[in-house]
């Protein structure tokens, strides 16, 4: 038992004692315990039936998960290809619904109640309708609706037409059901970021000359990101895996490529288990990734920068050392920075 | 040809009407203080000069010029955004809450006008730059942000956003009512040497010491008119009028 330097203590204990030199006894949490212990016990249960765990199918003894499957499948070619395409959808659909989403904000903030209105009739739409129903629209109705899409001046003569058939491929379709409805979302996102800016951010930088634009620009959009990004950020990841929708319009994404495995050799639960690692794999990526842009954008809102988790790592490093005792007259609720 | 002429402005929000016609000659080189109490209308008049706010009737002219529109034959020609970018460039102004770009360094807030409106190129914009937060006392700021300093040194940084647009005519708008009371005195330092080199300058202030010492005219407001203006001293120590000693016996 180690005793706190400072004055002896004295002998008797009497509670006129001079606290500064008693022992502190810490609070007992003995809930943590055995909620600990609860925890504990359900983990080991879940690695249990997750690894260790075998049942009989068709006279066979295997293991529950058959993690041997999903590893001979999990870098499968028909997968890899899959995972290309539900890449390919989610980059096109965010950078299709940011920039839709801007143009949106922008027109429902603008003073024009055309502009406004034409903008909320947009997201009105877009975000009333489940984006499964207009994915089908963008796959069956715009064929049955137009034979043939014309370029051209309106109401007058087309100067290039398009088969419908042949310019909506089921993967243009996907494309356009998915960053139209992103759109929509992307917009009040984005305009819950440009409205959470001080107005007089606006006036400051009219004030020196910059033009509307100019100030949207440099001024209140850079502003607005640390407000727009953490949701962004949920809507790539919500993306990401919203693709899988585009399976229902015959898109050979990540998911239908391990359904189109899974018809043929039956093993359906370990394709399953394919396609739910490569979805948590890139959701990882992305939130990582978010996690470094809310920094960047953080520039001049915060006073100091959050270290990033391998500076917190390198600083946990360099204050291992054994903690002295602190005599109680240095006050231990002072904080330790400043 | 005055800096400012204000002609029975008049401007209403909805149907609140705030500036009940304005008459107001603001010459070059004078530093014009307006006091009064909240609500009188001085920040609105103040924010009509560079066409924050437009004016519903009377005429404002700044340097010769109507603001926000152009006169030709009998007809008044509302000007085009980047016209009026144009004019407001040419007005430094300075809030009441600071108003620094939060997410540029202190450089980048000074040089921001220079570089994207003058499209000046950005080395001499900086040494330029630095120079100016050199005058306000702020040379060692250069890379810090706004939030990293204290009220006092940011609205210095904010007038040194100001005059690196080299502007023509000043208006501050209360730019020391949110300031901790000791860190008044260095913004005030500032806006005196200002008025000694001869800027235009309109003050909205609260400062009865400062307009006395640095104003060439006090004008007081009250309720959307002008009800007393002349020489501060007189202003403020012999008002005339029954609001100006009501209100001045309030704040002094």
């Amino acid at each position: 038992m180690t005793v706190p330097p400072g004055p002896p203590p004295a002998p008797d204990g009497r509670p006129d004692r001079d606290p500064a030199s008693l022992k502190v006894v810490p609070v007992r949490h003995p809930w943590r315990w055995v909620t600990g212990v609860v925890i504990l016990v359900l983990t080991a249960m879940l690695v249990n039936t997750l690894l260790f765990s075998h049942v009989v199918r068709g006279g066979t003894r295997e293991g529950r998960f058959q993690w041997g499957v999903v590893g001979h499948y999990l870098f499968a070619t028909p997968v890899l290809k899959g995972i290309v395409v539900t890449l390919e959808l989610t980059v096109i659909a965010m950078v299709a619904g940011v920039v839709i989403g801007v143009l949106l904000a922008v027109m429902r903030l603008s003073p024009s109640p055309l502009l406004s209105g034409s903008a909320w009739i947009y997201i009105w739409f877009f975000r009333g309708t489940p984006v499964l129903v207009q994915l089908f629209f963008w796959y069956d109705g715009i064929a049955y609706l137009y034979q043939h899409l014309d370029l051209g001046v309106p109401f007058g003569t087309a100067l290039i037409t398009f088969n419908s058939n042949t310019l909506i491929t089921t993967f243009v379709a996907g494309a356009l059901g998915l960053s139209f409805n992103e759109g929509a979302y992307m917009a009040e996102i984005v305009r819950a970021g440009i409205i959470s800016v001080d107005e007089g951010q606006s006036e400051a930088a009219q004030s020196i000359g910059l033009s509307k634009t100019q100030t949207m620009r440099r001024i209140v959009l850079p502003q607005a990101m640390r407000i727009i990004i953490p949701p962004t950020g949920n809507e790539t990841i919500s993306m990401l895996k919203t693709t899988s929708l585009v399976s229902t319009i015959a898109v050979v994404e990540l998911f239908q490529a391990t359904q189109n495995i899974a018809t043929t050799t039956y093993q359906v639960v370990p394709l399953l288990l394919v396609a739910s690692l490569w979805y948590l794999f890139f959701t990882s990526i992305l939130t990582v990734g978010q996690y470094y842009v809310e920094r960047y954008y953080a520039r001049g809102a915060a006073r100091q920068l959050p270290p990033t988790p391998f500076q917190k790592l390198q600083m946990a490093v360099r204050h291992v050392r054994p903690v002295p005792v602190a005599p109680l007259a240095e006050a231990p609720w002072v904080a330790p920075h400043d | 040809m005055p800096m400012v002429e204000a002609r029975k402005v008049h401007k209403s929000y909805g149907r609140l009407e705030v500036l009940k016609g304005i008459d107001l000659s603001v010459g070059r080189g004078e530093v014009l203080c307006l006091i009064g109490p909240s609500g009188s209308g001085k920040s609105t008049f103040l924010r009509c000069i560079n066409h924050l706010e437009k004016i519903d009737g009377g005429a404002l002219s700044v340097d010769g010029d109507l603001v926000g529109y152009r006169q030709s034959g009998d007809k008044l020609y509302e000007l085009k955004d980047s016209e009026v970018c144009a004019k407001r460039a040419e007005i430094g102004m300075v809030f009441q809450r600071f108003n620094l770009f939060p997410h540029m360094s202190v450089l980048d807030n000074v040089i921001s006008g220079p570089v994207w409106v003058k499209k000046a190129p950005s080395g001499p914009s900086k040494d330029r730059a630095r120079d100016l937060l050199a005058r306000v006392g702020l040379a060692d700021k250069v890379d810090s942000y706004p939030n990293q300093l204290s009220g006092g040194q940011q609205q210095r940084v904010a007038i040194a956003r100001a005059l690196a647009m080299d502007p023509k005519l000043m208006l501050f708008d209360e730019p020391t009512s949110a300031l901790d009371p000791e860190l008044v005195g260095d913004v005030l330092d500032v806006m005196r040497d200002l008025a000694h080199e001869g800027m235009t300058m309109i003050v909205v202030t609260h400062e009865m010491g400062f307009a006395r010492e640095v104003g060439d005219t006090v004008v007081f407001m009250d309720g959307g008119v002008v009800v007393e203006q002349g020489d501060p001293t007189q202003v403020l120590t012999e008002p005339q009028h029954v609001r100006t000693q009501s209100f001045l016996s309030k704040v002094l």
